[in-house]
């Protein structure tokens, strides 16, 4: 895939022939430093964006050509998504927020949907807070409402950007239990971040720069520890 | 995602920010205030006025002696000698099918005394079919007869102003003589009140007597001619026929050859109805165009609030995109949400509206209709304005790469 933005006069190449596969309950991180590439691909793959040239097939689905209204909804039946600054809608309970993908789906009535968000918050240990609004949650519990909601359509694939940018240690390891749980259950998860004890957490990791993928390395060997992760990316930009 | 949905997510939307939803809300309000109350004091102002000329008379023609000009000298209306009691009498005689009643009418200028007090005023001299062509009463005593006409008896009877300055509150004026140019008059009732006109003119200053005799003792008068005949119709729809019916009578009657132009003139309430109803619809336009402009000022308002709606819920919009919400979905929202605004502002409008009218009817001593079809017209207005003014800012949200947007600080 070829993703060229034109900045001025001068043409910036953001993905410069990336290929990748990643397969169904994967849990891919993709590492580099700003201006890789990384949020490009991110985007991409999250169906809010479309490459220049090349081809993306999600789940056997060519996406590269598709309308904005197409892209939402594939968007709205297939993915989740989970932001560095959480983007819950202000002023809005966290139950309102977590039920807010099933309205543009539509699948469920009243009663259904606020019943799978109850229990999706519960899922997420935030039982009691449903009616809090974000300014009532701490940073991790904005991010874990924040989950809740990806995860309210049922996605086979939930897209991470810095999940954990914006929170403490503490709250940073329980976001990304989080994960490891929901990778286990089977859902895909791709994650984009710059830490290494963060992308540790991940099985496979894919490294950037320059709108290349540096470093593809599938995690045959087990997790990996943070330390190896720190390796595994100086080696790719070496 | 249902439309009901969506515009259950418009509203919660609104109701995030009440205050600045509230503000968005005046404009239009205003302007349906402006609307409303422009269409209520426009049409009570005209209800006014058609009721004070139907008090003029019932279904009421009238009929005038052409106007004579003497060289460069225009006589003026009613000035001819060309009409007579006789011409009257042959109308309600002849065209009994389309005139119910006749009045002629001669007018006079008198000095009228009793006892020590004098008014100088108006002398009506009609037939009795008066009270039914102009719609007087008479509260005290009687009104006199259709004998007393034929006999020129010397009775009359007074207007309330000329009552008060004659014989003041105490004194009760019915089979009192009073004085007309030296000639003793019988008072024998008094007109029920009718205001003034609309022109100002006090009707009530008035003293109206058979126009027989008024010609003979007040005019002394060899001729019949009459200054008007005001003519009660059946049914105003048979007005064209009967101006046809009257005006080819009165031709027959003044030996008119079909060279010579008619020697007289009608005249009826439609055509001052018709003149007042240009007036008020000059005036009517003119608060039209208020009204749109003010409404085109509300719906700017709801557009810029719009806009910085837009602006400042950009990452909102990004989220809802990536979360699955199609750019039409946006569409939806923002410009449900610019219709409520204005839907709102125009229902408080068309509320505030009509209590407004009956204040300034009340204050103003005008009937005030406030029509149940203006205060839709003016929802439905407010609605459509909400619509084209919303438009825009939806239109810019709905085109948002949800990328940018994600990434909006």
């Amino acid at each position: 895939m070829y993703k060229i933005y034109a900045i001025g006069d001068e043409p910036v190449h953001a993905l410069d022939g990336v290929s990748l596969s990643i397969d169904d309950g994967e849990f891919v991180a993709i590492m580099g430093s700003s201006g890789s590439g990384k949020s490009t691909m991110l985007n991409i793959l999250g169906c809010l964006d479309v490459p220049t040239r090349g081809s993306y097939l999600l789940d056997g689905l060519e996406v590269a050509k598709r309308s904005p209204a197409e892209l939402a909804r594939i968007r709205c039946l297939k993915l989740g998504f989970v932001f560095q600054n959480f983007n819950l809608l202000p002023r809005t309970s966290a139950l309102e927020n977590v039920e807010l993908p099933d309205l543009y789906m539509g699948r469920l009535n009243r009663r259904e949907r606020k019943a799978r968000a109850m229990d999706l918050l519960a899922r997420v240990g935030l039982r009691g807070r449903e009616l809090h609004t974000p300014a009532q949650l701490s940073g991790g519990q904005q991010q874990r409402v924040a989950i809740a909601r990806a995860l309210m359509n049922n996605p086979p694939v939930v897209f991470a950007d810095e999940p954990t940018g914006n929170l403490d240690t503490k709250s940073s390891v329980e976001i990304m239990n989080l994960f490891t749980e929901l990778s286990d259950e089977g859902i895909t998860i791709v994650m984009v971040t710059h830490e290494d004890d963060i992308a540790a957490y991940a099985k496979r990791h894919v490294v950037m720069r320059d709108g290349r993928v540096m470093r593809d390395d599938r995690g045959e060997g087990g997790r990996k520890t943070t330390e190896e992760v720190s390796r595994l990316v100086k080696e790719a930009l070496a | 995602m249902s439309f009901l949905t969506i515009f259950k997510v418009s509203l919660r939307s609104l109701g995030r920010n009440p205050v600045r939803s509230f503000l968005s809300c005046l404009g239009i309000g205003i302007g349906i205030v402006a609307v409303i109350l422009a269409m209520a004091i426009g049409e009570g102002a005209k209800t006014m006025m058609v009721r004070e000329i139907s008090s003029m008379g019932n279904n009421l023609m009238m009929v005038f002696p052409e106007r004579r000009n003497r060289g460069p000298v225009s006589g003026g209306m009613g000035q001819g000698q060309t009409m007579t009691a006789g011409d009257a009498e042959a109308i309600k005689r002849e065209l009994g099918h389309l005139v119910r009643s006749v009045s002629p009418q001669v007018r006079t200028t008198v000095q009228m005394m009793y006892g020590a007090k004098n008014w100088a005023g108006n002398v009506q001299g009609v037939s009795p079919d008066v009270l039914e062509i102009s719609n007087w009463t008479v509260t005290d005593g009687r009104f006199f007869t259709d004998d007393e006409t034929r006999l020129a008896a010397r009775v009359c009877a007074i207007g309330t102003t000329v009552r008060a300055n004659l014989f003041g509150d105490d004194e009760d004026p019915v089979g009192k003589v009073i004085r007309l140019k030296n000639m003793t008059f019988k008072v024998i009732g008094v007109l029920g009140s009718k205001g003034a006109n609309n022109w100002g003119q006090d009707q009530d200053d008035v003293i109206m007597a058979p126009y027989t005799s008024v010609h003979r003792y007040l005019q002394r008068s060899k001729f019949n001619t009459v200054n008007m005949m005001n003519l009660s119709l059946v049914t105003m729809d048979d007005l064209e026929e009967a101006k046809r019916e009257v005006g080819a009578l009165l031709r027959q009657r003044h030996h008119l050859a079909d060279w010579q132009d008619n020697d007289f003139e009608t005249r009826d309430t439609t055509e001052i109805m018709n003149t007042i109803g240009s007036v008020t619809g000059i005036v009517g336009t003119l608060l039209l165009i208020f009204s749109v402009i003010t409404l085109v000022v509300g719906g700017i308002g709801i557009m810029n609030i719009m806009l910085v709606s837009v602006t400042e819920r950009i990452r909102e919009i990004g989220l809802r995109m990536s979360i699955g919400a199609t750019p039409r979905n946006i569409l939806v929202q923002f410009i449900l949400e610019a219709i409520v605004l204005a839907a709102v502002g125009g229902a408080a409008g068309v509320a505030v509206g009509i209590a407004a009218s009956y204040a300034v009817g009340a204050a103003a001593g005008w009937p005030v209709l406030v029509e149940v079809s203006s205060a839709v017209y003016a929802f439905a207005i407010s609605t459509v304005v909400g619509l084209f003014f919303g438009f825009y800012p939806a239109w810019r949200a709905s085109k948002l790469n949800p990328i940018d947007c994600l990434r909006y600080e």
